[in-house]
């Protein structure tokens, strides 16, 4: 499998670690519900299909990405940076 | 009878080149250019191994890769290599074999009884024999069938040569070397494209190396030759030979494994054995041809049974000649057709059986039986005779058996295509009638299949797939296509179209009849799964094991499925294929590893004062992948003595510790306070500058992470420690979080791990020690007190001071520059020579830790809160952060939760760790952390036991049943040593 990393270009999936489902949202800092956290926590789709996640270029430039991997396929049709720089960020 | 060599015969063959090699310590002689298996058949070595379950003996059967019989045992020592196919090895002078599977030899093998009891070795046979038997008759059992059933064995010596890895990236990738991959790849040159031709063999044609037809006006043999050496005048195009593609991966990667060494006796000019490939492909295109078919009937698997293509090859290709008087069985015309060219090669063909009752060849000095099939082969060790009796189509009834003497039995069941890389990409295959066999379904990714693939058997129907398929993948890839004039062939062999696989006139009688060679499943095996109800392809599979040895039942699979759905009164598609898996060939391990082996595949991280620890008499002990020093021995001490030295040493005067394993991350940012005070459990977001923090970190989930102290070096400004362990994990955790969750935070984490180098000056003489050697710190109690972080200098090299403490003595962490570390650490030990300083490891530095109650990586397990080792009251109330509030989960907070408590031994002997923890019977925890405590002359450890807190004073009882050891110990408070730190200060 081959990732598109937005800062160094196509590498393999070997250079990446992948981190988790990226359509997951933290709980707002003051939300002390227990339900709310443990979804977050432990609930995960399992979808068929395409699916966002976060990967992380963890053997070179070190950016969390989010990769859109089809499941049934492994194609990637998406590679976005995440964080501060990201173009959403701007 | 057996093999022996033609007069002036084999193509690829150099008589001129004499070879030696032995098989089971027999000298045998054989040419350049053999194979294994052909010059084991010139020397009329007929049987060659024995087979996985009822150890019959067997031969050679194929002269490819989807030999399933003749598996040997390689070379010798650290170069030994089981399970290796002899029709694919390549001879070479020395080359030394042995049969495998066969006890106390090939010829007589004891083994061979166990076919007495072959009723029992049934499909299913484990599940029948041992479910409900209990574990012990199984454990009795199982060394036995271990020893009995299997293969080669594996060396234990290490390989000395070497295997490397490569990466090639092509436009168009071609695999088989066949005439159509040699025309795809001609056709393709044109466009400029990079192109990669792979074979699994050393020379290119393929199949077509037995055609005696005209290609574009010249014979096939100079038409291979001249394509060939028009293919490699273009720079744009590399010929790889002896290069299997074993499997199609995503993003259209293939694994090839290139065998760039295995045809010489050992690695030359610094190659390597083989060379891993990873081909990443623009387009493919596969040409891997088919494979003959076996038929079935009784006693099939007999040495000198063979297919009848591979023993033309052995005539055509090494000059060998299979028998003395060689009978075909056949289906279909190309048995007449490998009759034909056999005779004129000079092989003595005396008899063909013909399960049709009608065929257009007429043939000289052959007899033709037709309308007749062969329902046995009879012989004890080599094929002697076989009954042959009329067939009827309509009833699939057999009439009178008549008995013919023959040598050899050539066998012709139609062909198969090698459809294994196509269905690896998880495309169907697709079943065609009129080759009885299933062929690639539409591409579902950048490949297309063409020539005898995909059933275009006939040689000018071949070629014309691939120039379409060449074209194809030219237009596809946005390449120039130039018009090609279609190919003219004349002379070519017939299409080979085979009589119905369904009707299989052996399934009338009871003997033997092998379906799958190499695992010994016969075609009872499958009435059996049948029966049981075992029917689907992937039960069929899974129950009777066929399919399932390591030739991934290339020879198998067609007439199984016919046979099971003739059983179930089903036809061949709607019984349906399973697909295939990587590898399509065995790949050996080490050719995946390649070269990260030993220290390449984990690295050794040595701290700065590596050699200085070495010099001193330092133990090194792994920590994760770091060496660290466990302790510095003197002459005659054990490890235990000198530990215990090393650590009075620092409670009575002073003592110096290496601790630049531990993880240093670089926090900087304007909100790098806030950051910390979101991932630490406890308040950081008033820590001073020239101030440093314990913090702990939790999970999101509630349960501690990770622990160590944070320095506050400028208000924007944290250096922070980690645990050696977690070094990278909480590197990435704070990465995650400042780029997912916490985007605006301005802080950018980096770690400094390998910049700095860190060692712990412990002992109530530390700052006497310090004092003569730093001048521009003051080391008063005001001017550095305890958690204080300064700037200073050792002689003239920067050094961050910090006086933490682990050991529970007055101690300062000292900092410098990596490539400082040996002289820093060498001028405190100078200076601290006048206080008897003592270096100390990591068995001190964990038996000062314990005799404080300090956690560390054993308490520090995944499973343990905050609450359980006694910090419940430091995580704070006011702020959210990682954890906060999932550790409010009240299974975080049982009462009956295990908590860290103190134990010494009352019977005074070592307690181990990971005892279980017993209140009479009853389990109520383990033991985590042990030692020897020097200060109180006592077997101490840290346990986590159910109310720890209220058993303080109890005698409760340490057991580790494994070593059958039994402690009693005593309930005690984790600090065992100076519980108001006192110590500190002295």
């Amino acid at each position: 499998m081959i990732i598109n990393c937005p800062i160094c270009g196509p590498r393999e999936a070997a250079e990446y670690s992948y981190i988790g489902d990226a359509t997951r949202v933290r709980p707002e800092a003051d939300n002390i519900d227990l339900n709310s956290w443990s979804d977050y926590v432990h609930q995960r789709q399992n979808p068929r299909g395409n699916h966002h996640e976060h990967w992380q270029h963890s053997g070179a430039c070190r950016s969390i990405l989010c990769v859109t991997r089809d499941t049934l396929s492994h194609a990637i049709s998406g590679v976005k940076l995440v964080g501060p720089y990201s173009e959403d960020t701007k | 009878m057996s093999g022996f060599r033609l007069h002036n015969k084999g193509i690829l063959i150099n008589k001129d080149a004499p070879i030696q090699f032995s098989f089971d310590g027999k000298k045998m002689n054989g040419f350049k250019g053999d194979t294994l298996a052909s010059a084991l058949l010139a020397n009329g070595q007929t049987l060659v191994g024995r087979s996985f379950k009822y150890h019959r003996p067997r031969g050679i059967y194929s002269a490819g890769p989807e030999e399933p019989n003749a598996l040997v045992s390689l070379r010798q020592q650290g170069r030994h290599e089981p399970n290796t196919v002899a029709t694919g090895i390549e001879l070479y002078d020395g080359l030394i074999a042995n049969s495998q599977n066969a006890w106390p030899s090939l010829n007589f093998d004891v083994m061979a009884a166990i076919q007495i009891f072959s009723p029992f070795l049934i499909a299913g046979f484990y599940y029948k024999t041992f479910m409900g038997t209990g574990q012990r008759f199984w454990h009795f059992c199982e060394h036995f069938i271990r020893r009995a059933a299997g293969m080669g064995k594996a060396g234990l010596e290490a390989d000395p040569d070497r295997y490397e890895k490569a990466n090639i990236f092509s436009d168009i990738v071609i695999i088989g070397g066949g005439c159509a991959g040699l025309i795809a790849a001609r056709t393709a040159v044109q466009s400029g494209a990079k192109i990669l031709l792979v074979d699994e063999n050393p020379e290119l044609g393929g199949a077509s190396l037995e055609e005696e037809a005209t290609i574009e006006g010249i014979n096939t043999a100079d038409w291979i030759a001249e394509t060939i050496n028009h293919l490699a005048k273009n720079n744009n195009v590399t010929l790889m030979r002896r290069t299997s593609v074993y499997g199609y991966f995503d993003d259209n990667i293939l694994g090839a494994v290139e065998r760039v060494s295995d045809h010489k006796i050992e690695p030359e000019n610094n190659q390597p054995r083989q060379r891993h490939l990873k081909i990443f492909a623009k387009r493919v295109i596969i040409a891997t041809g088919t494979i003959e078919r076996p038929l079935v009937f009784a006693g099939n698997d007999l040495p000198g049974i063979m297919l009848a293509n591979a023993a033309l090859r052995y005539a055509h290709r090494y000059g060998v000649a299979v028998g003395k008087n060689v009978a075909i069985f056949t289906n279909n015309d190309d048995g007449y057709q490998t009759a034909i060219q056999l005779k004129k090669l000079g092989v003595n063909v005396t008899t063909i059986i013909d399960a049709r009752t009608h065929t257009n060849f007429t043939l000289d000095g052959i007899k033709s039986i037709t309308g007749h099939v062969v329902t046995s082969a009879k012989g004890s060790k080599y094929i002697k005779q076989i009954d042959i009796a009329p067939y009827d189509h309509s009833d699939h009834s057999i009439g009178d058996i008549q008995s013919l003497e023959v040598d050899s039995l050539l066998i012709s069941g139609g062909y198969t295509p090698m459809i294994n890389l196509t269905s690896q990409t998880g495309t169907p295959a697709i079943f065609n009638e009129e080759i009885q066999s299933f062929i690639p379904g539409p591409p579902n990714r950048a490949w297309q299949a063409c020539g005898a693939l995909i059933g275009a058997f006939e040689l000018e129907e071949c070629l014309n797939t691939a120039i379409e398929a060449a074209q194809n993948s030219q237009k596809l890839l946005g390449l120039k296509v130039s018009p090609v004039k279609p190919v003219t062939v004349s002379g070519a062999n017939l299409k080979a179209i085979p009589f119905a696989l369904t009707e299989i006139p052996c399934l009338q009688t009871s003997a033997k009849k092998f379906i799958d060679f190499q695992h010994d499943v016969t075609v009872n095996d499958l009435q059996i799964a049948h029966r049981e109800g075992f029917r689907s392809v992937e039960h069929l599979k899974r129950y009777t094991t066929l399919g399932m040895a390591a030739d991934q039942g290339k020879t198998s699979n067609m007439n199984a499925l016919a046979i099971m759905a003739q059983l179930r009164g089903i036809s061949i598609p709607e019984a349906g294929t399973t697909r295939f898996r990587a590898p399509y060939k065995p790949v050996a391990l080490g050719t995946l590893a390649g070269r990260y082996i030993g220290n390449h595949f984990s690295p050794l991280r040595r701290t700065p004062m590596h050699d200085w620890h070495i010099e001193h008499g330092a133990e090194m002990i792994e920590a994760g992948l770091w060496h660290r020093p466990r302790v510095y021995k003197k002459s005659g001490e054990t490890v235990t003595d000198a530990y215990i030295r090393e650590a009075a040493a620092v409670r009575k005067t002073v003592g110096i510790v290496d601790v630049t394993s531990l993880g240093k991350i670089d926090v900087q940012g304007p909100d790098a306070a806030e950051f910390l005070n979101r991932i630490y459990a406890n308040a950081f977001l008033k820590v001073d500058v020239g101030k440093a923090r314990y913090g702990v970190m939790l999970r999101e989930d509630g349960y501690m992470f990770d622990d160590g102290t944070s320095w506050r070096l400028s208000p924007t400004q944290f250096l922070m420690t980690t645990t050696t362990a977690n070094a990278a994990t909480v590197l990435s955790h704070m990465e995650q979080l400042l780029n997912i969750d916490w985007p605006s935070l301005k802080v950018h984490v980096s770690s400094i791990s390998d910049q700095w180098a860190a060692m712990a000056v412990a002992g109530p003489d530390s700052r006497n020690v310090l004092q003569k050697i730093i001048t521009d710190i003051v080391l008063s109690e005001e001017g550095c007190p305890f958690m204080a972080v300064r700037h200073g200098h050792i002689g003239q090299i920067p050094i961050i001071l910090a006086r933490l403490s682990f050991s529970g003595e007055r101690a300062y962490e000292v900092y410098t520059g990596s490539h400082h570390g040996t002289a820093v650490w060498s001028a405190i030990i100078e200076a601290g020579q006048q206080f008897d300083i003592s270096p100390y490891g990591t068995e001190a530095l964990g038996t000062l830790r314990i005799e404080k109650g300090h956690i560390s990586g054993p308490e520090l397990d995944g499973r343990t809160t905050m609450g359980d080792v006694g910090f419940g009251r430091m995580a704070s109330t006011k702020k959210s952060y990682i954890g906060s509030v999932l550790k409010q989960r009240p299974g975080l907070n049982d009462p009956d939760r295990l908590s860290m408590v103190g134990l010494i031994s009352t019977d005074h002997k070592a307690i181990m760790a990971g005892s279980y923890m017993l209140d009479g019977d009853q389990n109520i925890g383990h033991v985590t952390s042990t030692t020897y405590s020097p200060v109180l002359k006592k077997y101490i450890a840290l346990a986590l036991i159910k109310q720890g807190d209220d058993r303080l004073g109890e005698d409760l009882c340490a057991v580790f049943p494994l070593e059958d050891e039994k402690n009693n110990v005593q309930v005690v408070d984790p600090h065992f040593y100076d519980k108001e730190g006192a110590q500190l200060y002295v």
